[in-house]
């Protein structure tokens, strides 16, 4: 066995109990932090399988950015992990039985000789990407061919952070804050009022106040 | 030799054991989205998989757009458990009944 298989089959190992420990976590801590080691692990298979780039991307973008956020969110509420957890035993068996024949049937269909998946050989592959890294493979296609999708990409990204921010933020009633809108709206009929008044005649003791205030 | 079939078949195990996570936590919202970032990394596996061993960078391509797309889901999903959290006090999928007729 070859030392490539081998580092497969304990990564495959370790992906599978974190995998299966996600799902069964009494604690959902728990769950958040064997997801961050199932995506570490996945990480580490797809550098056997030669995506730097993205093996790299997924530790830094899911496990330094989305688990985080996961795990922030997770132990900011207050749940009550027994009532979540009711009927958890109650729907084991039928939940395993759909999860193991799906499974049989995928190993069934992907494992039958007649069709040749293990026929299947990177031989170009080897020697294309030793001549040219990953990175530049994929930036070369991201900004060609896939520009337009690459830009939709960062627009979902945005519209995303707005929609995240505009749903979770809240006013508080007691806050002295000023809202720029109103602000510029403003006109100055607002805030200044013109008072018409009938001319009064100047009397003789009031020509002096009216000087001092001139100085 | 690690073959095309050796990762398929990983990828479909993985695949199975979120099937499985998303029907023993029904309750559970939060373990429930983490089930479907589990299952899109198993749609991944096999992307990058293929893209290996056709050698055709496009399936890498894909990945990156998968990541990226799940990663908005993930924020905009963990938002809504937020508020739903705020307003109701719970995130147990037996109590979100507020729009049955």
């Amino acid at each position: 066995m070859s030392f490539q298989a081998v580092v497969f089959y304990i990564l495959s190992a370790i992906l599978i109990f974190a995998g299966f420990r996600v799902v069964t976590a009494k604690n959902p801590v728990h769950a958040a932090l064997y997801l961050v080691l199932a995506f570490f692990t996945a990480s580490g298979h797809w550098l056997l399988l030669q995506a730097e780039f993205l093996a790299i991307a997924l530790v830094l973008v899911y496990v330094g950015a989305v688990m985080v956020l996961f795990l922030f969110v997770v132990m900011m509420l207050d749940i009550n992990v027994e009532k979540l957890r009711e009927g958890f035993w109650r729907h084991f068996p039928q939940a395993a039985t759909v999860a193991l024949i799906m499974m049989a049937e995928i190993v069934l269909i992907l494992s039958s000789p007649e069709a040749h998946l293990s026929d299947v050989k990177p031989a170009a592959a080897a020697a294309v990407a030793g001549e040219i890294s990953n990175v530049k493979v994929l930036g070369r296609q991201l900004y060609t061919t896939y520009l337009l999708a690459f830009e939709a990409a960062a627009v979902i990204l945005l519209v995303a952070m707005v929609a995240a921010i505009g749903i979770t933020i809240r006013q508080r009633k007691d806050s002295k804050y000023v809202d720029p809108g109103v602000q510029v709206r403003v006109q100055s009929k607002d805030r200044v009022r013109v008072v018409k008044m009938a001319a009064t005649k100047r009397q003789d003791d009031d020509v002096s106040d009216s000087n001092e205030q001139q100085a | 030799m690690l073959t095309l079939t050796h990762f398929l078949v990983l990828a479909g195990i993985l695949f199975a054991i979120s099937v499985l996570g998303i029907f023993l936590n029904r309750k559970n919202l939060i373990v429930l989205l983490m089930a479907i970032e589990l299952m899109l990394l198993a749609v991944n596996y096999n992307f990058i998989a293929f893209s290996h061993f056709l050698s055709d960078s496009a399936g890498q391509i894909f990945v990156f757009f998968i990541l990226t797309v799940a990663a908005a889901e993930s924020a905009i999903g963990l938002a809504i458990l937020v508020v739903l959290f705020r307003n109701l006090d719970t995130i147990n999928v037996e109590d979100l009944g507020s729009l049955k007729g």
